[in-house]
């Protein structure tokens, strides 16, 4: 089923007028309401009379993070206080944490581009949907709930964590939906292993699964532990928060709902237009948001986009799995790392759990790279040596990957830190 | 005859071997003989204790990784050559061990020697033939 059949199946070049005229109408409104972008647009001299098409989106300047926190907590706000209806807040790990506003509009909107997330997911109305996102000032929980509601769900608000009451409420309501991080839902599994819950019997046929960068192989996991279809959904809170882009039962790419949220990947380097299929870093302009619309908002995820159009009949640019983060990219020896690579090779290792850390070190001037695996229960052997080469054989597995030296070393199960939200994959300890 | 060892993987972290002991102490598992074989990175535990399927229910409830082996225990003399003795007759049968410890027994002059073999039943069919005592679970109150 899709959703808004009419906006989401719309031939890209009516749908480009919609875009033009939006974006028109965007920035004179933020012109008009928001003296940090009266700033912005001033300073990057850009003529908004001459705005005209969404082909002239790149005159306009970049908005990044440090925008938000440098006028905390609601200073990057259009609308009056007033008009706006519901804060949410993002943990950051320097400085001020990241405010974002709704108006009514826009957790109208919020509501609307979840629903077209579930669909694309493959929920319909009458479904029953366990969302164990955090509620609060986490987007995941209320973004989800207000999805849910739109579309004609039935919603357990369960909220992340009590993992024993969450596996009752699935074997006893059998909800046929579940929205949690990927992560959490492997955690689940191996919860519902050491009940003796036959994790394959589980009601949940779809899982909508985000807020952390996930590999394809995490999903084929997932998958087989739970037997269902595991969906990536995407978002950040700058953005709206979950519902920015989700996959179809395709599952080759994130649908971007642009009628609303243009997307853009661009070289983070030169800020120029990344050329299509090679990875860069994806660029959103809200079209309709009021209450905290953004220009050219960097996200710091590296995606790549594809414009053809999908088998679903929808005709929206999709998005790739998050390949990395800018800033969660880590350079070692020139070489760009991102733990979703080192996750991809663990998950093909049998006996290595794809729960591990990367500890970065600088030793003498020489960047050493260690990875922390926890070791499978099944694959302990008393003797040294057979665990010596299994540490190896991971190493020069991650090293054919990675191209670097990498040195492995088997910790206990359970002894690296885990996450019901994100989890904290790299260490740095490098002082750069 | 074979003897269950129970072995435990310990991460090089401050406090674990001591965390693994107090417990098997906390519910009375009596530990005959450990010993301990480390890398830089983590080291594996081996023990023989009066009840290592206790044991290992109780490690494992504390979310320790471990497992049970089987291996061959030998009593000889407690003098010199008693160990050269048992281990030429190995070698001259082409046994192969993979690792092996010992101990005193504490009432008698002897002392047993712990081997973890690739082929436990040829090894015990060989020390068998040269009269060198092979050691029984039974035997293992009694240390």
């Amino acid at each position: 089923m899709i959703f808004n059949k009419q906006v989401e199946c719309l031939a890209p070049r009516a749908l480009k007028d919609i875009q033009s005229k939006r974006l028109c109408r965007i920035v004179n409104y933020m012109q008009r309401k928001s003296p940090v972008y009266q700033k912005k647009f001033a300073q990057s001299r850009v003529i908004l009379r001459k705005i005209k098409s969404i082909n002239d989106i790149d005159h306009l300047p970049f908005t990044v993070k440090e925008d938000l926190r440098d006028t905390y907590p609601f200073g990057i706000f259009s609308a009056p206080m007033s008009d706006i209806r519901e804060i949410h807040v993002s943990s950051g790990t320097t400085g001020n944490p990241t405010v974002v506003g709704y108006s009514k509009e826009d957790l109208d909107l919020w509501a609307n581009v979840i629903a077209r997330s579930l669909c694309c997911a493959g929920a319909v109305p009458g479904d029953m949907i366990q969302i164990a996102y955090g509620y609060g000032l986490f987007t995941g929980g209320l973004g989800l709930h207000y999805g849910s509601l739109l579309l004609g769900l039935t919603v357990i608000p369960c909220s992340s964590g009590q993992t024993k009451r969450q596996l009752k409420i699935m074997q006893d309501f059998r909800p046929r939906v579940l929205a949690c991080t990927p992560s959490y839902a492997l955690y689940m599994a191996e919860t519902a292993g050491e009940l003796g819950i036959d994790a394959k019997k589980s009601s949940w046929k779809i899982g909508i699964f985000g807020a952390e960068p996930w590999s394809e192989a995490m999903r084929q996991q997932i998958e087989k532990r739970w037997d269902l279809e595991a969906i990536d959904i995407y978002g950040l809170s700058e953005i709206i928060g979950p519902g920015v882009a989700c996959e179809c039962h395709c599952k080759n790419g994130l649908h971007v709902p642009w009628d609303v949220f243009y997307p853009e990947v661009i070289d983070p380097k030169t800020l120029k237009k990344a050329k299509p299929g090679i990875p860069g870093e994806l660029v959103v302009t809200t079209l309709t948001k009021l209450g905290m619309p953004l220009i050219r908002y960097r996200t710091r995820d590296i995606v790549t986009i594809n414009y053809e159009k999908c088998a679903c009949g929808r005709t929206s640019p999709r998005i790739s799995k998050v390949l990395g983060r800018t800033d969660d990219m880590i350079v070692v020896r020139g070489v760009n790392v991102f733990p979703t690579q080192i996750e991809e090779v663990l998950l093909n290792i049998e006996g290595a759990e794809p729960h591990y850390q990367i500890i970065v070190e600088r030793h003498k001037g020489l960047d050493r790279l260690e990875v922390l695996v926890e070791l499978k229960e099944s694959f302990f052997s008393d003797e040294v040596k057979q665990l010596q080469n299994f540490e190896q054989r991971i190493s020069k597995e991650i090293e054919s990957v990675l191209s670097i030296g990498v040195k492995v070393r088997l910790v206990e199960p359970k002894s690296i830190e885990r996450s019901e939200g994100k989890s904290k994959r790299i260490i740095d300890k490098r002082s750069l | 005859m074979k003897i269950t060892q129970v072995s435990v993987f310990l991460e090089n972290k401050k406090g674990r071997l001591f965390d693994a002991i107090r417990i098997l102490g906390e519910k009375a598992v009596d530990i005959k003989t450990l010993t301990i074989a480390e890398n830089k990175d983590f080291g594996v535990l081996r023990m023989i204790v009066d009840n290592p399927q206790k044991a290992l229910e109780v490690l494992k409830s504390h979310d320790f990784v471990a497992s049970i082996t089987e291996i061959v225990a030998v009593e000889v003399d407690d003098h010199p050559g008693g160990l050269a003795k048992v281990l030429k007759v190995l070698d001259g049968n082409k046994i192969n061990i993979e690792y092996m410890y010992a101990f005193v027994e504490k009432r008698a002059d002897k002392a047993i020697l712990v081997f973890r073999f690739d082929d436990l039943d040829k090894a015990i069919a060989v020390l068998n033939k040269n009269n060198i005592r092979v050691v029984g679970k039974k035997d293992i109150a009694n240390f």
